[in-house]
């Protein structure tokens, strides 16, 4: 089960890994993505911190991460295929997983519906 | 949100939100960015098809009178004696200082009467500038922007797409040419120039003939494209924004731009470009090649060259055509083609980029007769 952020993030559970990307408002926002600048493997995140950008024809927009942890595995693919993102921005198109620190962190995220309302009132 | 000052309308702005654009403010205009295909596929289609742009934001200023042509040859940089009737001619205007006002089309239409058309964006500042150079000469200025509506129709199968429905024999128009005619009954400037490195054509037509001939275009197949799509087009081409490649604090030399300025006559700012071409240029306008991976330059990211700022970019983006990160930028005029420098496309983050030449693609635009 999906959790969003404000800053159109969504995150999901698989078991202590957190998968992370930008939603399907974000891309459809942002225009064709042609770069994401992926962050490092083994690279430590705080909860709020700039995970990466992603860069549409027009601007760049930073990702933060909603949750803090170690970088476990980035999306290699998007590397040669950034349009993932707009095509399935909430499937095949994550961006990283990460080793949660405390997945407590999870509780205070936004729930889809509290995320649509974000959205309608944008 | 505070009270904001209303967004200008072109006469096709109903259009743009029936095809469901995504208009954003232009230089005071709501204009569309992307229709619902997007950028990329709005790009493909004028490369490789044809594409359709609303380009009535643009200003028209008619001079007219005995002195019309003399006017315009001190007003440009550009030769405009050696015109024929018919020809059009990309030019710019200058400050005494060399600095560019705007970069503009003349149409050279007869003796009296020629028309200027200027950068949207620089509008009421071009048409302020060119009633003061006119003082002393006997020509009447007169700003007809609101009578206009302008279409670009762009791409390899432009011609083919709307040769039935001209009254004019299309092949006859020669790049940078133009004749006044026809477009499905509709009276208008037919002229065979653009903004985007494909062959197409350019109408200009009274404004409420704007609707019906957008209509009939779109009906023969041609796919509506916005200024995403139109900076893309252009910038693999290496042509100009104004704003970002030319502005006031650059002259045209510096830009590239010598084949458009004759030293040979005189005009606004001539002394100053000479004395420039004379004591030799310090930086230009130079095309870049990323050669790394780390990010897209953008307008006004540094550049460096062994850890010292020497530049800054004018334009950067991911070139679909050329299918490279490529950028435009301001550097020192030593560097020569394979240099190498790094662009800094975010603090503390500098890639890799080297010279290389223009264009980044060249498309089915044709080229002028010599």
């Amino acid at each position: 089960m999906k959790k969003y952020t404000k800053s159109h993030e969504w995150v999901e559970l698989d078991g202590t890994v957190a998968i992370i990307g930008i939603t399907d408002h974000a891309q459809e926002k942002l225009g064709d993505i042609v770069y994401v600048d992926l962050p490092e493997e083994g690279a430590e995140i705080s909860k709020g911190d700039t995970l990466c950008s992603v860069e549409s024809v027009k601007a760049a927009s930073d990702v933060f991460s909603p949750v803090s942890g170690k970088v476990e595995k980035t999306n290699e693919a998007l590397e040669d295929a950034p349009e993932t993102i707009n095509s399935s921005a909430e499937a095949d198109g994550w961006i990283v997983r990460i080793e949660v620190s405390d997945t407590a962190e999870l509780d205070t995220l936004l729930s889809e519906e509290e995320y649509k309302k974000v959205c309608e009132e944008e | 949100m505070s009270g904001s000052v209303e967004l200008k309308c072109t006469p096709l702005h109903a259009e743009h939100i029936r095809l469901k654009a995504k208009m954003v403010d232009f230089g005071g205009w709501d204009m569309p960015i992307q229709y619902t295909e997007g950028i990329l596929a709005e790009h493909k289609n004028v490369r490789e098809s044809v594409g359709l742009f609303d380009v009535s934001h643009m200003g028209e200023i008619t001079v007219k009178g005995e002195q019309a042509l003399d006017f315009c040859e001190h007003l440009v940089t550009n030769s405009i004696e050696k015109m024929k009737f018919g020809e059009i001619c990309y030019t710019l205007m200058c400050m005494e200082n060399g600095g560019i006002v705007d970069d503009l089309l003349v149409y050279k239409i007869d003796n009296k009467y020629a028309l200027l058309v200027v950068n949207a964006s620089n509008l009421e500042k071009d048409f302020e500038w060119i009633k003061k150079q006119a003082e002393n000469f006997n020509v009447e200025v007169v700003n007809v922007s609101d009578e206009y509506a302008q279409i670009a129709l762009q791409g390899p199968g432009s011609e083919e797409m709307i040769k039935d429905i001209c009254g004019v024999v299309l092949e006859n128009i020669e790049f940078y040419h133009f004749e006044m005619g026809r477009i499905n009954g509709i009276q208008a400037i037919i002229s065979r120039t653009g903004y985007t490195g494909e062959d197409g054509f350019e109408f200009y037509v009274q404004k409420d003939a704007a609707i019906p001939l957008w209509r009939k275009l779109l009906e023969l197949g041609a796919k509506p494209a916005g200024l995403g799509s139109r900076d893309l087009l252009r910038f693999e081409a290496c042509y100009m924004l104004y704003g970002n490649e030319i502005t006031e604090n650059t002259t045209p030399l510096e830009a590239g731009l010598k084949w458009a300025v004759n030293l040979e006559k005189e005009f606004v700012g001539k002394s100053s470009l000479s004395e420039q071409k004379e004591k030799g240029l310090t930086r230009k306008l130079r095309a870049l090649e990323v050669t790394e991976k780390g990010g897209i330059p953008r307008h006004n990211n540094k550049i460096y060259s062994e850890d010292k700022e020497i530049g800054f970019v004018t334009t950067g983006n991911k070139s679909p055509s050329a299918g490279k990160v490529v950028a435009l930028g301001y550097i020192p005029s030593t560097f020569k083609l394979g240099n190498e420098v790094e662009i800094e496309v975010r603090p503390n983050k500098r890639i890799k980029a080297k010279v290389v030449r223009t264009p980044f693609y060249r498309g089915s635009v044709k080229s002028k007769k010599k």
